[in-house]
């Protein structure tokens, strides 16, 4: 099943239950009717609150660039000792 | 003793280079030492460099022996997609490493994929900078923004299955490999995040290992406007395909 089948899948079950609460008016239908706004609006919060949690704990690492210099200089004392001319820096 | 300790798997990694000079000396010293206790081979898919990264390569030849070092050459610029295929035609392991070659897919993690490998059978082994042990180094602010909008989009869109989409330091299985590329058509960006979730749902055993990317080009954002439309156009290509 394609990938887009299945989220419309579950935005159909979504919608299926909400209109069943339409047709039920278990709860105000005022409140029913803000339903999809309380949804999308969560659903951007979700993506907001992902990308910044996301950006605070980014993992860096700014010892594994002093490592990979000591690494360069090791590797290009190498090729001297080994005659490959890897030219100037 | 030593021939029985580097087991029966032989691992080919594919290289594609343009104008890496210097830096594919660095990255074949580098895989030599990390890579003794193993079945090796490197493969150079160089796109007619003009800077004499071909040279290079015949010379390393001769100081690391013909039968590790191969160099496949093509005649131009032909794209990231198609280098890997003609590499993995090439390629005499069962199984296949695929790194950048600017140092930004540091060797050293190379035991740490296999390692993997071995103890959970899995077909395909993906490097991540997002997890304890992984990260990034020279991005700055504005780039690693994208980067994190980008993947929660993808992750809430694809479910992928793994939590770096667009890292390209992978480990693969040689049939895995062989056939996942024959179905995926996108090119540069968005190739190695099709190749993942083409893998993921045809079933493939995927792990992942954490890795570090350390930017060398500071300053240099590969991610302009017109990278962020393809990766949408991307995301939406496998939306509706896969």
């Amino acid at each position: 099943m394609k990938h887009i089948v299945k989220i419309m899948a579950i935005l159909v079950a979504i919608s299926a239950f909400w209109i069943g609460l339409l047709q039920a008016a278990v709860i105000p239908e005022s409140y029913t009717w803000l339903l999809p706004l309380y949804f999308i609006v969560s659903l951007g919060c979700y993506g907001l609150l992902m990308v910044g949690v996301g950006l605070m704990q980014f993992p860096t690492c700014p010892q594994e660039a002093v490592l990979l210099q000591q690494d360069i200089r090791e590797a290009k004392d190498f090729m001297k000792k080994n005659g490959v001319d890897i030219g100037p820096d | 003793m030593a021939e029985d300790k580097k087991g029966e798997n032989k691992y080919s990694i594919i290289i594609p280079t343009y104008n890496e000079r210097l830096n594919i000396a660095l990255i074949i010293y580098l895989v030599f030492k990390h890579l003794k206790d193993f079945n090796f081979e490197v493969i150079v898919v160089d796109d007619g460099s003009p800077d004499g990264t071909q040279d290079i390569v015949k010379q390393l030849q001769q100081v690391y022996g013909e039968d590790h070092i191969l160099l496949r050459p093509r005649a131009k610029k032909l794209g990231l997609g198609t280098a890997y295929v003609h590499g993995l035609k090439h390629a005499s392991g069962n199984f296949v490493v695929i790194m950048d070659a600017d140092l930004s897919h540091h060797p050293k993690y190379l035991p740490s994929f296999i390692k993997k490998q071995i103890e959970t059978g899995a077909s395909i082994v993906t490097g991540t900078r997002y997890v304890t042990g992984g990260g990034v180094h020279g991005w700055n602010l504005m780039r690693k923004l994208t980067s994190r909008g980008a993947n929660v989009l993808a992750q809430t869109l694809l479910w992928p299955g793994v939590s770096d989409l667009t890292g390209s330091f992978r480990l693969y299985r040689k049939s895995a490999l062989e056939d996942i590329i024959s179905s995926v058509v996108s090119k540069g960006y968005v190739f190695q995040m099709e190749m993942i979730v083409r893998a993921t749902r045809k079933g493939y055993h995927i792990e992942e290992v954490p890795i570090t990317f350390v930017d060398r080009v500071y300053g240099s954002s590969k991610l302009g406007g017109s990278e962020i439309v393809e990766y949408l156009k991307g995301l939406l290509y496998l939306l509706v395909t896969t």
